[in-house]
């Protein structure tokens, strides 16, 4: 085992032979290592460690901005952070962990692992991808740029209620502006999210390998598509909200001023319409995981696939039926609040059923407890506590008093933690040996497992007392004799914890990746396609073969009838050959221009200096029309029969 | 790629490279659609809402809007959507020149259709209506100036798929040059097009104000000369550099990407139609 050697982040495909003969500035470039061969990229695979990446970065961020918040509401009447420290703290702590954590950790899976799953060698459009990952760090710059700026970090809450964010009431002095920056960087958030999401669907539904049906597809892809749907058909409610706001701010229009007629709660329905579709895709990808995670470790195929496939369209077509449920205490009216309620009740439906489907799963399987069938456990319950105080929420009369709550910060961390994160950060150890090549050893695993686990639930369980005790969110101190005070203490505690077994596991995580434990194939002896790459990490070019799918789990398939597979796979690979080769997209430098086109032009706009906004757009448009000219580009390899690629750049 | 594509027949209506036979292209389109329509909904649900819950004694449609102009210029907008039908379904039998002559049809429709909108909101500023003047102000401008804007980006795209027609082959004549080339043709022909567009409109004020009279004339070239000139300069401009140096690169395999920006033509399209009746018809009800 060599001790230093740096692992292979993607194995090597063949170098290019002759540079195509164009202008220089349509040029293909070629680099397959360093630097440019980052910032040009079209691999999925090489996108997706860059969104993963940086989503644990914000990660780290979003958790550091926590631990202000629980250090300042440690004891009573505490004086670590200012009032206006504390709204930019909760501010940014919600929108960081959401958009720049969360999220973008998911499209780090969708990105790596769901081309592998459907048999394919890339996404439909490899460019996009990678504009839509440049795009995404765009909007990652400007909404953390206020922390640098006198203006100071967005302060009006995640979900910047109107009338709070209106010039009147949001600006601490002429020209501040967070808000603006709060604004921009979510509607460049939203772009990147909305293009990803459309290159995945057309990726799932039109680049599957021959034989994958739709019922065949890895429940992990199938909610890949569900989330990317939930996105392209919510986002554009957030955005045109965030738009208004913008003309408010800058352009006088009346949307959300009183004064001119306008209605505030306008900004909560169009923002709940998109939020919360939003907490569906904050949750569809952890539920995908969990359901690839169970049947490898249980030893058995997961029970019930098509109802749990079908539970989770009816999750997404319900979520948009639900949105009020934020709203019950702005007065709607008896009907409105009680069909919001009733349909609040009726999307537990499907999740119970999921839920029931996994342990079915589990009942009668074989266990094999590795540390990513620990996560996934845990998993299951803490996602059950939070459901469980989910459906409190849902009968309004209660949810009057549990409003605007610590009882829902309970609900909701343990949505997302115990359930989102929790399936993430199984999915980084179970996936970890395909990336990378390496194995996790299973007591550090264990041990970060736990100290989270136990963290986690020291720190969030006793909010659900709090919050039922009358504990308001989002205010920066309270008063000794409220009766709050141990429980406050007992939660900061359980923080630092929670943090503790976060930086446990990004230390083993990084141990690992330089000094752990090389895997041989399918260590895990899994169930589908992406473990059937032929090194891990995986060539560039996925597959020497495209496989051919006979069933479900289709590498359970493989392995069980190797022979028809070998000698399909020798077929395959003739008439591929045939073909001309495998077929890779070229990179690109245009992905990255268009994006730092955006940037140019969000920083002009926010500091209203429209001239500039404009000259942004125009390096916007002169970077896609080069992309335009340039073309799809592509080159061929060839797998000779000792295993070795040659690459071949004519046409 | 393969030798064997150049030769085959395409078929327009199945893509055998994917799972579904849709072109990855098309899928994406129609996809994209599907969230332009959320986008368009959450403005118009605004516009509505608002149109509810009017505020008493604030400015009222039926003050501001011509029936005649409008009605004028959607149909205009639909006219439009028939001529890239047309380019689709020329560009499908490999037809170059009519493609090209389609093409400019929808642009110079479109054109006229964004000449309106402009015309309509100088009228209606001139009225009194602006952004934040009430609360439909605030609404109308948002709703159809978003709108404005896809028709807009449309007319931009149009005219870069107008001078695609006339790329040159791998290595031709002029090929090197291309990038370069056609980006100047595509820059030249939108200057063309806006100063056009201003000195037309600045023309139809100068009628209305004056009549068909030779006061109209002398009004219209003492204000507006200079877009005038700039007009005719850069009409003439496309006209001198509208020349291929070899033969194109462009045909029936093309025909994808002609249908993709006619899907988003006649997305924009519906929408207007969809804005006219919620927004205009329905205040007449």
């Amino acid at each position: 085992m060599e001790a230093t050697a740096k692992a292979d982040l993607i194995g090597q495909d063949a170098p290019a032979t002759k540079a195509e003969k164009r202008s220089w500035l349509f040029t293909r470039p070629t680099a397959e290592t360093g630097i440019i061969s980052w910032l040009t990229t079209v691999d999925h695979k090489r996108i997706g460690l860059m969104y993963g990446v940086c989503s644990l970065f914000f990660f780290l961020v979003g958790g550091f901005e926590a631990l202000l918040i629980r250090l300042q509401l440690a004891v009573p009447n505490n004086t670590l952070l200012s009032a206006q420290a504390y709204n930019e703290m909760f501010t940014m702590h919600a929108t960081t962990m959401i958009f720049l954590a969360v999220m973008p950790l998911s499209a780090a899976f969708f990105n790596y692992m769901m081309p592998l799953q459907i048999g394919a060698r890339d996404v439909a459009f490899p460019r996009l991808n990678g504009f839509a990952f440049w795009v995404f760090l765009v909007g990652a710059i400007v909404l953390n740029i206020g922390w640098f700026v006198k203006s100071g970090a967005p302060d009006a809450g995640w979900f910047g209620y109107a009338p709070m964010t209106s010039n009147q009431f949001s600006d601490q002095f002429a020209g501040d502006m967070s808000t603006d920056l709060w604004i921009m960087g979510l509607q460049i958030l939203g772009v990147s999210s909305v293009v990803g999401s459309l290159n995945f669907i057309v990726t799932i539904i039109n680049m599957r390998a021959p034989g994958l049906t739709m019922m065949r597809l890895p429940v992990f892809t199938w909610m890949t598509l569900f989330t990317a749907f939930l996105i392209i058909l919510s986002f554009p409610a957030i955005t045109i909200a965030l738009v208004e706001l913008m003309m408010d701010r800058s352009f006088g229009t009346g949307f959300f001023e009183v004064s001119a007629g306008g209605l505030p709660v306008l900004w909560q329905h169009l923002f709940w319409i998109f939020g919360h579709p939003e907490v569906y895709i904050l949750i569809l990808p952890a539920m995908g995981i969990i359901s690839e995670i169970l049947p490898t470790f249980a030893r058995k195929p997961l029970f019930g696939y098509p109802i749990v496939v079908f539970s989770g369209a009816v999750i997404g077509f319900l979520g948009f039926g639900v949105w009020s449920h934020h709203m019950f205490t702005t007065g709607m009216g008896t009907v409105a609040t009680a069909a919001f309620s009733l349909a609040t009740m009726a999307i537990a439906v499907p999740t119970g059923v999921k839920i029931f489907n996994w342990v079915g799963t589990l009942w009668g399987g074989h266990l094999t407890m590795r540390t990513p069938m620990m996560f996934a456990l845990g998993f299951i319950w803490m996602f059950m506590f939070g459901g469980f105080s989910g459906i409190m929420h849902a009968a309004a009369p209660a949810d009057a008093q549990q409003q605007d709550s610590y009882f829902v910060v309970a609900h909701f961390h343990y949505v997302l933690i115990g359930g989102s994160i929790f399936a993430l950060l199984a999915g980084i150890h179970f996936w970890f040996p395909l990336m990378f090549g390496r194995k996790v050893s299973e007591k550090a695993g264990k041990i970060s497992f736990w100290i989270i686990f136990i963290g986690f639930n020291v720190t969030f369980f006793p909010m659900h007392f709090l919050g039922l005790n009358g504990m308001p969110r989002r205010t920066f101190t309270y008063d000794g004799n409220m009766g709050w005070n141990s429980a406050n203490l007992v939660s900061t505690i359980g923080a630092l914890m929670l943090g503790l077994g976060i930086a446990y596991y990004f230390y083993v995580m990084i141990h690992t990746y330089f000094k752990g434990e090389k895997v041989k194939h399918d260590l895990w002896d899994a169930r589908t396609l992406e473990w059937t790459v032929p090194s891990y990490p995986p060539p560039g070019h996925n597959f020497h073969v495209t496989p051919t799918v006979h069933a479900r789990d289709a590498f359970w398939y493989e392995k069980t009838h190797r022979e028809e597979i070998a000698a399909e796979k020798a077929e395959h690979a003739k008439t591929e050959e045939a073909h001309g080769g495998i077929h890779m997209p070229s990179q690109s430098w245009f992905p990255l221009l268009a994006a730092i086109g955006l940037l140019v032009g969000a920083i002009f706009f926010v500091n209203h200096i429209y001239v500039g906004a404009i000259a942004g757009a125009a390096i916007i448009v002169l970077a896609v029309y080069g992309w335009a000219i340039e073309g799809p580009g592509g080159y061929h390899l060839h797998v000779g029969k000792d295993g070795k690629v040659t690459r071949d750049d004519s046409h | 790629m393969s030798n064997h594509a150049a030769t085959a027949a395409i078929d327009h209506h199945h893509d055998h490279t994917t799972t579904t036979g849709i072109p990855n292209k098309k899928l994406f389109m129609w996809a994209f659609l599907a969230s332009d329509c959320m986008f368009f909904g959450a403005l118009i649900a605004t516009h509505l809402i608002y149109r509810l819950h009017p505020v008493p004694g604030s400015q009222e449609p039926q003050t501001f809007f011509s029936i005649e102009l409008t009605s004028f210029s959607t149909f205009i907008l639909l006219m439009s959507s028939l001529l890239m039908a047309l380019a689709v379904n020329a560009c499908q039998k490999g037809n170059v020149p009519a493609v090209r002559r389609m093409l400019l049809g929808t642009i110079f429709f479109g054109c006229i259709f964004l000449a309106c909108q402009v015309y309509e909101f100088t009228h209606f500023v001139h009225l009194g209506l602006t952004l934040s003047s009430s609360m439909l102000g605030s609404t109308f401008y948002v709703l159809t100036g978003t709108h404005g804007c896809h028709v807009a980006i449309g007319v931009l795209w149009l005219v870069m798929m107008y001078v695609r027609t006339y790329k040159p082959h791998d290595g031709a004549k002029g090929s090197k040059r291309w990038p370069f080339s056609s980006l100047l043709h595509v820059l030249m022909i939108v200057t063309a097009i806006v100063f056009t567009t201003w000195t037309v409109l600045d023309a139809t004020h100068a009628i209305l104000e004056h009549g068909f009279t030779g006061e109209a004339f002398g009004a219209y070239l003492g204000h507006g000369l200079i877009p005038l000139i700039a007009a005719a300069v850069t009409l003439v401009g496309c006209r001198l550099m509208a020349r291929s140096a070899s033969k194109e690169n462009f045909g029936e395999a093309n025909a994808i990407d002609v249908e993709s920006m006619g899907l988003y033509w006649h997305f924009v399209d519906v929408v207007w139609i969809v804005i006219f009746t919620v927004v205009y018809l329905l205040e007449y009800l």
